[in-house]
């Protein structure tokens, strides 16, 4: 009877470990293979030999995406948005959540709902390009001081970092966080006089810090790897040099893996330079796209602790 | 006799014969008389809480409620940029993608809308419960932890390095001469069914053949939130106590047994809430993910089978006077969609207490 048991608890252990292995294996190997090709030569990589290890060891590939200016300056556009607009959110998000979080708040459960409705139903495609273009507009004609009511006018990047990457689940995140801050450490604050905003920045803020730390890196990742609307204000208003990253990396795709396409654009002469054709230039998405993944790879051990906590906390009633 | 009736709120002073109010009637009749005034002055007082409300309404009601107001352009006609300058024209919009021009496209987008999540929660739903499972079985916290890192990173990718990747990965040959250039997963696919030609198409390959784009799209889609949806499901498993494995194990249940009688019962609220919450999400596909794998514009041969909703209205919103069909089309596949995920809430918070929102 022992023996039997121990049996089948060997055989479901020797499965699970197995089949553990390999998913874990399959959701790396892609980033593998990227490193890979990146690290290959030219040759190897147009015939298909490249598996599992570079071959032909060779940092061409790398130096011709490392020295090319246009790369360079998406790459900055992608760091400016990240950087600003995570700001932005962060700081409407907290001041937002920081409020709802208030029971003496009027029309509490009217704002929840204002908020929740969002995450039910929205508008949809078409409606939010016709917005994003009216405030666009309208955005432009403020920063232009009346100058120009064409969105044409104002940098993209600044639509793309005020009106993009709202979440309303990172808001309620840190409401639920900051409800649970116990209330007399904010009474004792508010004996020794703090105002509103001392009580959220004294007491508040450094009390949740690991839930503020969580969303900041869920809107820092969403607006690292923002692409469509990106993409769609800013071909909308005419602006290649606004593109983030993302957007780069998947025109030169589209425009060099789409055969019917035809020649590369101007934009991609550096690359048919670099690489004597386009089937090579496989080598330079691949190396684009560890470039594009590095920063993620950086941050990604500080958020792994934290966001298995986010996660088990988005299932918290209202 | 007055005395007698109004006993109970008024109180009746013997040595001057009058009545009086009590203390905490008097307070609450000024209370309810000045009841704007202290709501006004609640306000007032709380002024800073309301300024920090202001910045996050604005953004809210500017770029989540406005665009809302554009779905009146469903019920108008005209080329002007915004729904307010347009002209009424009622259900026009309505009867053309029922019946009308766009009636055959719309549906297509529809029915693959739901096959593709239908599919994806049939495939995409009981992976990341196996990986818990799994999970659970691997007692070394080191090995676990280095195995959960590995199958939570795909989350945090961005759409356009997973369908770069998936691309170049799946794409048939590059160079017709020597036949050579095809995706790595094109190649063994090849090899393991002894047809190369199909799955190594020139130009085409795998990716944009219809046949093949859903399974691809799913597993995918499973390779990319698996790991990271696991996460809800372990927390549930290692809740359940070590002493309940004893007791079925001094009872004589081998693995499987205490799989269907300790672990599978202690996790079922969790995965029926998360089922419930999967069925109510059934009909919003992401579309920027159909997008990159399958641009409506290009019209790739997997079009027919990629086209989803809002991938359809994108494209037929192009130009201004297609917008109220593409507007409507829209409209009706994301009402039906918050109806499901409001009945899914529903559900959940009867079936259990925890429920999404």
């Amino acid at each position: 009877m022992k023996r039997k048991m121990e049996k089948s608890e060997l055989i479901f252990k020797i499965i699970a470990y197995t089949l553990l292995i390999i998913f874990a294996a399959m959701c790396l190997y892609p980033l593998w293979y990227a490193l890979c090709c990146m690290f290959s030569s030219t040759e190897a990589l147009a015939k298909g030999d490249v598996y599992l290890w570079p071959v032909d060891f060779d940092v061409k590939n790398l130096v011709t995406v490392a020295t090319t200016n246009e790369f360079w300056v998406y790459y900055a556009n992608t760091l400016f948005v990240t950087f600003i607009g995570t700001i932005w959110s962060l700081v409407y998000s907290i001041l937002g959540a920081y409020a709802l979080s208030k029971k003496r708040l009027l029309g509490r459960h009217g704002w929840n709902f204002f908020l929740v409705f969002t995450m039910w139903f929205s508008a949809g495609v078409i409606p939010t390009f016709l917005n994003y273009k009216t405030t666009g507009n309208i955005m432009a004609s403020i920063f232009t001081f009346g100058a120009s009511s064409s969105m044409g006018s104002i940098d993209m990047k600044w639509l793309i970092v005020i009106a993009m990457g709202m979440n309303a689940t990172n808001i309620i995140l840190l409401r639920n966080s900051f409800e649970g801050v116990p209330s007399e450490i904010e009474e004792a604050a508010r004996i020794d006089g703090a105002t509103e905003l001392q009580v959220l920045t004294k007491v508040y803020i450094p009390m949740s810090k690991a839930t503020i730390a969580t969303v900041a890196l869920f809107f820092g990742i969403s607006r690292w790897n923002g692409y469509f609307w990106a993409y769609r204000m800013t071909a909308a208003a005419g602006q290649t040099y606004s593109w983030p990253v993302q957007v780069y990396i998947r025109d030169f795709i589209e425009n060099y893996t789409v055969l019917t396409k035809g020649e590369l654009g101007d934009q991609y002469a550096w690359a048919v330079d670099a690489m004597g054709g386009t089937n090579a230039t496989t080598a330079l998405v691949y190396s684009m796209v560890v470039f594009a993944i590095i920063p993620i790879l950086i941050i990604y051990p500080f958020i792994q602790k934290y966001f298995a906590k986010g996660v088990n906390m988005g299932g918290v009633k209202e | 006799m007055f005395k007698l009736k109004c006993d109970d709120f008024l109180i009746y002073d013997e040595a001057t014969g009058t009545y009086s109010m009590p203390e905490e009637q008097k307070v609450r009749d000024e209370t309810e008389k000045n009841r704007w005034k202290t709501t006004g002055w609640t306000i007032l007082k709380d002024w800073r809480l309301y300024i920090m409300l202001v910045p996050m309404i604005f953004v809210y009601i500017c770029w989540k409620y406005l665009p809302m107001y554009e779905l009146t352009a469903a019920f108008k006609y005209g080329t002007q940029i915004t729904s307010a300058e347009r002209d009424w024209v009622g259900l026009a919009a309505f009867v053309n993608i029922f019946a009308g021009a766009n009636a055959e496209t719309f549906w297509r987008a529809f029915r693959n809308t739901f096959i593709i999540s239908f599919y994806g929660l049939l495939f995409g739903f009981p992976t990341p419960i196996i990986l818990a499972l799994f999970f659970n079985e691997v007692k070394s916290n080191v090995v676990r932890s280095i195995m959960q890192v590995c199958v939570y990173l795909p989350k945090f990718l961005s759409t356009v390095v997973v369908t770069s990747l998936t691309i170049v990965l799946f794409r048939g040959y590059t160079n017709t001469i020597d036949q050579s250039g095809a995706g790595v997963i094109s190649q063994l696919l090849g090899k393991i069914s002894g047809s190369e030609v199909l799955h190594t198409r020139i130009g085409t390959g795998l990716i944009y053949s219809s046949e093949y784009f859903r399974a691809i799209y799913i597993i995918t889609g499973i390779w990319e939130h698996a790991g990271y949806d696991s996460i809800v499901f372990f927390a549930a498993v290692i809740a359940v106590s070590p002493t309940s494995y004893e007791a079925a194990q001094i009872d004589g249940a081998g693995k499987m047994a205490q799989m269907r009688y300790v672990v599978i019962p202690s996790i079922l609220s969790t995965v029926i809430i998360m089922l419930i919450m999967k069925i109510g999400s059934l009909l919003s596909v992401g579309y920027e993910k159909i997008y990159l794998l399958s641009p409506t514009d290009s019209h790739y041969a997997n079009y027919n089978v990629a086209d989803v909703v809002s991938t359809w209205s994108n494209y037929l919103g192009k130009y201004e006077y297609d917008q109220g069909y593409a507007i409507a089309g829209e409209m009706v596949n994301n009402l039906i969609g918050m109806i499901l995920v409001i009945g899914a809430n529903t559900i959940a918070r009867k079936v259990s207490d925890v429920s999404l929102y």
